[in-house]
């Protein structure tokens, strides 16, 4: 009887392990979207207009609040009007190709829609205006946000990231009059800062982690 | 020097060989041709045709209940407060149960040495792994997402979140996967070498490269053997634990609870013995039919029949202890609790379900102290149907009866099972019935290279010791 498989069967047979072994790291690493590469970490959106924070944040000195104007009252810190934006481009910048989409939306009064880049998934109740309350800074959630030409996501918004900061928020929370402050640096002595900032901004860490802070 | 034959004499020298477990008039030959001949045909019987689709029919009706049930919601089943777990508990039980059996049959009896389970190690262990998938399937379905499932295991994950390992669910989770891993080890490991012999008599390529392919390269060398018997030996003391955990486990899910009915010691070993019971029934009840269409009387003897029987005898009884134990403790624990829910199911709503239970498991497997009964396959298929139909009603009288009345008669309610419960438990069968039709058909049921191995050791080897040859 001859045989049924060449002698090559035999480094087939044993290299078909390790392609599985591969196979499967790719299908978990792929598949259970855990790499910055499918949350699509870094990678600017398509917006109306190439609106730079890097510019109006670090070179203009712009405070975030002069654009995102409930940030420290209600959960959503808002996007600004045109008006907003006519404050200066009334003035400067008028015949720029790149500020037609502004000038279209003052002529007609329909909103830029500009496309959302943090987004909270709808079964978490997020609020922004307890995070600023309680020192969390908008750098802190949001990465280096004055160093970006075109908006990105710096961090993926997963629970385990959340958690971090809800189990342990004395290593993240700044002063609070340091939250908006992009060139803030961390100071030697923070673990000792952190906890009397959590003791003086009245942070209950023991159910900062329950289930219901944030699924309601 | 005195021979050991003339020191005792030549009786008690008989009676230390080995009992013969296989009858009839068979050679190495006869005993691969019988068992590969079942495989090794391109006919297809219109019995196994029928059979097979009786089983894919239900298997549909499965399908159509998984799919209407993740669209709708497990609402779909009669559960709801205050009975939660329902039918999809209680057939998981059953199921989980059921699958004892053939790891007792491989594992325990095999580091016991007890040569006679080799004709039906492969039957019941094929059983073990299809009643394992019909039972993984009801908390699978049960948990409502069955898309988000892997969220049971602890593994490093975004969410930051771990199981919460206190609860026996949990273990439960461990528990069942360790049990249908190691069991297809065990099973595939045995195979190894019968598909090897597979191989070598198929005729068409295709065939060829797919037994090939599973046979991973076995010659039969004498390294080969050495690796197989060491490895062998190593799963079946991996699956011997099994045996007790599964099951034990399984009952933690309701021992660790506070519910009375549910919050007992004597659950874990009430339990293993209740899922022996159930698994030795289910073996019985489809052995018996399956060695007379295929003619395997001379490999499956009436001696194995008599001792499963004896078997399922003994665990019934312990059952039936635990049964005697339950409503003892009841009385005993001086709890009003304890003794409501005792008296709730003897005289509750689900009375007739409770006498039920005493008449299936604790009064008809009493007939099997007569031998005569014990080798009447009629008589000992339809016992071992009963007492698949009393395991069945313990589960029921555990679960649901325990949930619908506790402390607080404000919170007491009524469970009914709906129609897609009922067509759930029908459509696991049909998974059940489709697999091991497959089986009979497909893999050679005994395994051969073991069989063979005993003929050695029955007849060979006998006949040179007994002659002094050696």
């Amino acid at each position: 009887m001859p045989q049924i498989f060449s002698r090559s069967a035999n480094i087939y047979s044993k290299a078909s392990i390790g392609i599985a072994g591969l196979v499967l790291v790719a299908v978990i690493l792929i598949g259970g979207n855990v790499t910055p590469y499918t949350h699509r970490l870094r990678v600017a959106l398509d917006q109306p207009a190439p609106f730079s924070h890097k510019h109006h944040v670090a070179e203009l000195g712009i405070d975030c609040r002069y654009c995102h104007t409930t940030v420290e009252k209600s959960p959503f810190a808002g996007i600004p009007a045109t008006e907003t934006c006519y404050t200066c481009h009334s003035q400067i910048w008028t015949n720029s190709p790149l500020l037609l989409p502004v000038r279209e939306s003052m002529a007609t009064g329909a909103p830029i829609e500009w496309n959302r880049v943090a987004n909270a998934p709808a079964f978490v109740y997020f609020d922004h205006s307890i995070h600023i309350a309680k020192g969390v800074s908008c750098y802190t959630c949001h990465g280096p946000v004055d160093e970006m030409n075109l908006t990105y996501k710096e961090f993926a918004l997963e629970m385990l990231w959340c958690l971090d900061c809800h189990r342990n928020p004395e290593a993240f929370i700044r002063p609070k009059e340091e939250i908006y402050n992009p060139a803030y640096k961390v100071p030697k002595e923070h673990a000792a800062l952190g906890r009397q900032l959590v003791e003086k901004y009245g942070i209950q860490k023991e159910q900062l982690s329950d289930c219901w802070v944030c699924h309601r | 020097m005195q021979t050991l034959e003339e020191k005792i004499g030549k009786h008690e020298s008989d009676a230390m060989l080995p009992e013969p477990m296989i009858d009839g008039e068979h050679d190495y030959g006869s005993i691969t041709s019988k068992i590969d001949s079942i495989v090794l045909t391109n006919k297809f019987a219109p019995g196994w045709i029928f059979a097979l689709m009786l089983g894919m029919g239900a298997l549909g009706v499965m399908v159509l209940t998984l799919a209407f049930l993740v669209f709708v919601g497990i609402g779909l089943w009669g559960v709801n407060i205050p009975v939660g777990w329902g039918f999809d508990i209680i057939n998981f039980v059953w199921w989980i149960g059921i699958g004892h059996a053939g790891t007792l049959i491989s594992a325990i009896l095999l580091l016991m040495r007890q040569r006679w389970r080799t004709s039906i190690n492969r039957l019941a262990e094929t059983m073990t792994l299809f009643a394992v998938m019909c039972a993984g399937l009801f908390p699978l379905f049960h948990t409502g997402r069955p898309w988000v499932a892997y969220w049971l295991f602890p593994y490093p994950n975004a969410l930051g979140l771990s199981p919460q390992f206190r609860s026996p669910l949990v273990w439960d989770v461990f528990a069942v996967s360790t049990y249908l891993t190691v069991s297809a080890l065990f099973w595939y490991m045995g195979l190894i070498p019968d598909i090897a012999g597979l191989r070598d008599k198929v005729k068409s390529r295709v065939m060829q490269v797919t037994t090939g392919m599973l046979a991973m390269g076995w010659r039969g060398s004498v390294a080969h053997w050495h690796r197989y018997e060491s490895a062998y030996l190593l799963l079946a003391g991996l699956s011997t634990p099994l045996v007790v955990s599964v099951h034990s486990i399984v009952s933690f899910d309701f021992a660790v609870s506070i519910l009375p009915g549910w919050h007992a010691t004597i659950f874990p070993p009430y339990f293993v013995a209740g899922a022996v019971y159930a698994g030795f029934a289910m073996v019985l009840n489809f052995v018996i039919p399956i060695r007379k269409w295929y003619n395997l009387e001379s490999f499956i003897t009436d001696k194995h029949m008599d001792w499963m029987a004896k078997i399922m005898l003994t665990t019934g009884l312990i059952v039936f202890y635990g049964y005697v134990m339950e409503a003892f403790y009841a009385w005993y624990s001086g709890n009003i609790y304890e003794w409501y829910m005792m008296y709730n199911r003897a005289f509750g709503p689900y009375m007739y379900l409770y006498w039920a239970l005493i008449f299936c498991n604790g009064l008809v497997p009493q007939f099997l102290w007569s031998k005569k009964i014990r080798l009447n396959m009629l008589w000992l298929w339809i016992i071992s149907l009963i007492v698949g139909v009393g395991m069945w009603l313990e589960r029921f009288v555990i679960v649901p009866v325990s949930l619908h009345r506790d402390f607080m008669p404000s919170s007491w309610g009524i469970y009914n099972p709906t129609f897609w419960d009922i067509s759930m438990f029908v459509g696991t069968f049909g998974l059940f019935i489709t697999g091991m039709v497959l089986y009979f058909r497909f893999v050679p049921m005994i395994p051969v290279a073991e069989m063979k191995h005993q003929w050695h050791q029955e007849h060979d080897e006998a006949h040179a010791s007994a002659g002094g040859g050696h």
